[in-house]
């Protein structure tokens, strides 16, 4: 095989004089025709930078090549330097040469064209191509991309779209002038698991089909191992270790390749559960929280007099507990209702009907039993506030004097949590991601409750600090007796923390029981999907099914009411939810309607 | 189309609020109307003349009912009649509103013209020394009041050429569009400066704003050439600040400039609601104030039609 | 705060703002402590229509009176009048916006409607109807200006508090039970601040250029008194003839104008995060 790109010695800065700021210092890699690498890193490891400098987009950002070599095979047979090339030649390169897809499809296409006029801009840009015969390559590209009535998609705009559908638009896009390297830059990491599962396996059958090659940006390990031929690993700038898919999967020399490795949160079907609780049969314990029949419905209205047309029911009947010391994870995709449910117990939407009790055994007891860690531990610490003001807010707000007893606690709770001691006059801007969120934790321990809800409280962080974050929450269980509700839906963190599971879908549990149970041998048939679509590292290379099944709509007519549930019982604690006959359920919505 | 109707079912509220508020102003006025109108010839009436002109105003009817017979003659196009000029009020005013029109017009014209490139210009030397003359530029043009400038217009003229701006009579364009245009010139240009200065920071900082997005980054991607990147991709989506201002603008200029129409002696709408204040003509007080709020607020619903032109995220509403 | 007033200093603009804006506040506080080179009002009858010589500066106007002196006076009658104006209009405009923002439903409507209907007419105009109610003077200046920028003060805070009030930390504190009142002055209002600086300095700057305006129409400061717009006014007869009467109340407008526009920008710079995108 003959080389696409040879980089070497590759430099990168942003800012200029006194103000430069290296970010990428000295990158080598070949990539072969047809092959695919993988750059794997955290943020802050260059790996995006280094993609951008390839097409020289980096300049735009305000970024600059400072050295190296980045010689590119052409399709006419000539060598090119990219790291020089003009700013006329790179025109030519981009979106002929080499395609690009990005991270966030939703802000990646332009909001006032139809992505017909987007994609018939690459045709005509690039090969020179208008009227008729662009709108019949548009066609077509979509049409690889799998995009079921593409002719009538050709007339949409973007938000007309959804993310997994624009991001097949940005691939149609990136690949519609067949370059002979695509850039990826993780194309799916602001997608669900299904629709990321859809995206890659898209990715690798068009792959195969032009032969292209490809980079993969991306810092899921997971996802390497789907795909690529060769990884390179990168750290604060650096490449730390590249070689085969195998060896550094199987052989990572350096300690950083090992840490990604072992460290950070991988799904392997069940077989690493928490091992440190043993759920006490009825009777012999009270659960801490106790939730049921929980239903949130949100009135849905149309027309300019806001009529009401029905109501979305985000959340259906649900029912579940959790006994001290345990922890249940509601696991789903976007639009499931975790997080709504999450929501509710914590009385920031008001349940439709239903009830949730919290029994704290403990004396002294404050008056909000239930504290929740959110997701994103950015925007939910007040920038204006410094730590002490933020760990006091929940005191003041269950009626109680900031007195020397909780100066105590506070400093206690924030060594606890691994922030320095100082840190009390400081400002959230002032910490990582990762001190952000044991800030968090720290604030909803204060008025020590006996329930913590986490809505995806480590989803936003770096993948190695995650695990961190995860022992932290784990050690904090087990001194605390506490019980936790965690809303996730990342599979891999779900594994590494749940004592029980609960699969919501639509807005019901579709299954729940002990976490080895539910995640070695789901029953649902959307359980079953679920956990087929998580990347594991096992499966190297191996080709995902195209899945197109979406969400049913939530929303029903006035008065619908959900057919009775009914469970069946598959193991000590493993219930899983038959679903009764769809067409039955079908008529009863279309009745309501007459 | 939602958006549309929602602003079209507003704006008949805003109208009736904006009809109350002129109306209660108006008869907030310290000291009887019939004493206002007349002026010292008041003190001449009998009481019995009094009462009969309270009468025939209506002024001895309720607020209530005087507003209604108002608001009911508003709709038959009876605002009044002017006491000083001894005419209907909406004559007077549509007398006036074709100078204010054409120097509104003339104003965009100019401000658009030379503003939007020049913001777009600016965006694209991000930091370097041309971006910051149009920045200096813009910024001394924002900070001097127009009728500041009018003044050192007619200063520099009369000084420099002995030249005295052409004043008088108002010349229609039909008529004698040389004459008309002489006239209009430099009140254009001393208006079209402050709004030429706010169109052209507007559009730098908007297209600045635009072109940090992804997907300008996904144009360049494609291999999109710069002026492409621009014209195509970046500014339909920095039009709708440029647009909105504009639109404030032009519609508050549609009221009349009462200052820069003081120092050109030109009759437009400012200078009539000015006097008719300062005369305590209140019926074209009233009335003026009203038609000035009504232009205003049909610019701005032309203004909503250029959003729903421009952004299909408006125009289509939601995910379908 | 230190780092603050370092970022203001640094900034090109900012610099040269702050440092008209300070000029200025020291000249007005200079003119109402009575610190003028001469009584603004004194006539030197012999020295009438005088340009500039080392005992007047900027010369004397038509009734021999001092014009450096009336100038500093008029910028004290000038700033009196906009900070007034624009702290009337930013206490009423931050409670309105603040609670229909917080409120929503009914109130909100109720006040965002009201703001629209201000709004409807321009600034100079609604600010003529209000003297033409009152009457002209200093004190109904100020009574019409921030009659004039409440609403903008409303939108201006309207905006933000609504965003504000969808961030995970607002979320947080009523997850922990904490009182409105609790929420809306330590998350809302202090995170308020920023934007609210930038529009009252740019507030000021709007602020002095309708005073002007109503001065010159003399419906603003009423003679003997002087302000700038009333300078400029009397100047129109004469500008052929005493030229320094137009030029420099015309500069010291323009200038005032410009250094709190310089100061705006600066500041947005500098407390708007939005602005500071970080390149990837």
């Amino acid at each position: 095989m003959s080389k696409l790109l040879s980089v070497s010695g590759l430099k990168v800065g942003f800012g200029r004089g006194d103000a430069l700021r290296p970010v990428v210092h000295g990158v080598d890699f070949d990539l072969a025709a047809g092959e695919t690498l993988a750059i794997v890193g955290e943020s802050g490891s260059g790996k995006s930078v280094t993609a951008l400098s390839i097409n020289r987009l980096v300049d735009y950002g305000g970024g600059r090549i400072l050295d190296g070599r980045m010689d590119f095979l052409t399709a006419g047979g000539a060598v090119i330097n990219l790291a020089t090339a003009s700013d006329r030649r790179m025109e030519k390169i981009r979106g002929g040469e080499i395609g690009m897809i990005f991270q966030e499809p939703m802000t990646s296409l332009n909001p006032v064209l139809t992505i017909g006029e987007q994609i018939s801009e690459a045709f005509r840009l690039q090969r020179g191509l208008t009227g008729q015969a662009a709108r019949a390559a548009t066609l077509e590209a979509l049409e690889r991309v799998r995009i079921a009535d593409a002719a009538r998609r050709l007339g949409y705009y973007p938000h007309q779209l959804s993310g997994g559908m624009l991001q097949r638009v940005m691939i149609a896009m990136a690949l519609a002038t067949n370059p002979r390297l695509l850039i990826a830059d993780e194309p799916t990491t602001a997608l669900d698991v299904s629709v990321q599962a859809q995206i890659m396996a898209l990715l690798a059958e068009l792959r195969r089909e032009t032969g292209t090659g490809l980079i993969f940006i991306t810092h899921d390990m997971g996802l390497v191992a789907g795909i690529a031929d060769r990884v390179m690993v990168m750290k604060e700038g650096q490449v730390v270790e590249q070689g085969p898919l195998d060896r550094i999967l199987d052989h990572p020399d350096h300690p950083y390749t090992q840490h990604l490795l072992k460290a950070v949160p991988h799904f392997s079907g069940g077989r690493h559960v928490r091992r440190d609780h043993r759920r006490a049969s009825a009777g012999e314990t009270t659960p801490t929280l106790k939730v049921e029949g929980m239903t949130v419905r949100f009135p849905a209205t149309a027309g300019l007099l806001r009529r009401s047309i029905g109501a979305i029911h985000a959340v259906e009947s649900v029912d579940f507990d959790v006994m001290p010391g345990e922890t249940l994870a509601i696991v789903g995709e976007s639009g499931s209702g975790k997080s709504t449910t999450a929501r509710a117990l914590l009385g920031l939407v008001k349940p439709s009907r239903g009830t949730f009790s919290v029994l704290d055994e403990r004396p002294a007891n404050r008056r909000k039993p239930v504290q929740m860690v959110f997701q994103n531990p950015y925007a939910s610490l007040n920038p204006r506030l410094d730590v002490e003001s933020l760990l006091a807010e929940p005191v003041l707000a269950s009626g109680e004097r900031v007195d020397a007893a909780v100066r105590a606690r506070m400093a206690a709770l924030l060594e606890r949590v691994g922030l320095p001691a100082n840190s009390i006059r400081r400002y959230a801007h002032e910490f990582s991601g990762g001190q952000r969120q044991r800030l968090c934790i720290a604030r909803a321990l204060m008025v020590n409750p006996a329930v913590l809800v986490l809505d995806e409280a480590v989803s936003a962080l770096d993948v190695s600090v995650q695990a961190k974050v995860l022992d932290l929450l784990i050690d904090l269980q087990n001194e605390m007796k506490l019980a936790y509700l965690f809303v996730s839906h990342d599979m891999a963190v779900v594994e590494r923390i749940a004592h029980r599971v609960a699969v919501l879908y639509a807005g019901r549990i579709v299954e729940i029981g002990a976490a080895q149970a539910v995640l070695s041998s789901p029953q649902h048939a959307y359980t079953r999907r679920l956990i087929a679509a998580v990347p594991t590292m096992e499966r190297r290379r191996e080709i995902f099914e195209l899945d197109t099944a979406t969400i049913p709509t939530l929303l029903r007519p006035p008065g619908y009411e959900p057919p009775q549930d009914h469970w069946r019982v598959c193991g000590e604690d493993h219930q899983v939810r038959i679903e009764g006959d769809p067409y039955k359920d079908q008529n009863h919505v279309a009745d309501a309607r007459r | 189309m939602n958006y549309l109707i929602r602003r079209l079912v507003t704006f008949p509220l805003v109208m009736f609020g904006v009809s109350v508020l002129v109306f209660v102003a108006i008869r907030l006025v310290p000291g009887d109307s019939i004493t206002a109108m007349l002026g010292t010839e008041a003190g001449l009436l009998t009481p019995e003349q009094r009462q009969s002109l309270a009468v025939y105003f209506g002024l001895d009817q309720g607020w209530f009912s005087q507003y209604w017979r108002w608001l009911s003659g508003v709709f038959s196009g009876n605002l009044g009649i002017s006491v000083t000029y001894g005419k209907p009020v909406l004559d007077v005013i549509l007398e006036r509103f074709p100078l204010t029109l054409e120097l509104a017009v003339l104003a965009m014209v100019i401000a658009l013209g030379i503003g939007l490139p020049l913001g777009v210009f600016a965006a694209t030397r991000n930091e370097k020394r041309s971006d910051l003359a149009v920045r200096i530029f813009a910024m001394i043009g924002q900070s001097t009041p127009s009728f500041v400038i009018g003044l050192l217009i007619i200063f520099a003229l009369s000084a420099g050429f002995g030249i005295l701006p052409a004043m008088g009579q108002f010349v229609p364009f039909l008529e004698d569009p040389l004459g008309n245009l002489s006239q209009l010139i430099l009140p254009a240009m001393t208006l079209g400066l402050s709004f030429t200065a706010s169109v052209t920071r507007i559009s730098r900082s908007a297209v600045l704003d635009v072109l940090g997005d992804d997907y300008v980054r996904t144009a360049r991607a494609k291999g999109a050439p710069k002026a492409r990147v621009i014209w195509r991709h970046a500014l339909p989506n920095a039009l709708i600040p440029v647009v909105t201002l504009s639109g404030v603008e032009f519609g508050y200029l549609l009221g009349g400039a009462v200052l820069v129409e003081q120092i050109f002696a030109l009759p437009g709408l400012g200078r009539l609601v000015l006097d008719a204040i300062l005369q305590r003509d209140y019926a074209l007080v009233q009335g003026s104030v009203l038609f000035v709020a009504l232009n205003f607020m049909i610019v701005n619903l032309l203004v909503d039609l250029t959003y729903v032109m421009l952004d299909p995220r408006i125009r289509l509403g939601g995910r379908a | 705060m230190k780092a603050f007033f370092q970022s203001l200093l640094r900034h090109p603009s900012g610099r040269i703002g702050a440092a008209i804006v300070l000029l200025y506040i020291i000249v007005a506080l200079l003119s109402q402590a009575g610190l003028t080179p001469y009584d603004p009002l004194k006539q030197f009858r012999i020295e009438r229509l005088q340009g500039a010589t080392l005992a007047h500066w900027m010369g004397t106007d038509m009734f021999g009176r001092d014009v450096l002196s009336r100038l500093m006076i008029g910028i004290g009658q000038s700033f009196l009048v906009a900070f007034s104006s624009v702290g009337l209009a930013a206490v009423i405009g931050t409670l309105l916006g603040l609670t229909a923002a917080w409120f929503g439903h009914l109130w909100d409507g109720l006040v965002m409607r009201l703001m629209d209907v201000l709004l409807a007419f321009p600034a100079i105009l609604l600010a003529l109807l209000f003297i033409a109610v009152v009457g002209p003077g200093t004190f109904t200046s100020i009574l019409a200006i921030a009659f004039v920028y409440t609403p903008i003060f409303t939108r201006v805070v309207r905006g933000p508090a609504l965003s504000i009030k969808t961030r995970d930390f607002v979320d947080a504190a009523r997850s922990f039970g904490s009182s409105t009142s609790y929420i809306l002055t330590r998350h809302l209002m202090l995170n308020l601040v920023a934007p609210l600086t930038v529009q009252v300095t740019l507030a000021l700057a709007w602020s002095l250029l309708t005073e002007s305006g109503l001065s010159f129409l003399g419906l603003g400061t009423q003679p003997p008194n002087s302000s700038l717009g009333l300078m400029l006014a009397d100047s129109v007869n004469l500008m052929e003839m005493a030229p320094w009467l137009l030029i420099f109340p015309a500069l010291a407008v323009m200038l005032g104008i410009l250094g709190f526009n310089l100061l705006g920008d600066a500041l947005r710079d500098i407390l708007d995060p939005r602005m500071r995108r970080v390149v990837a």
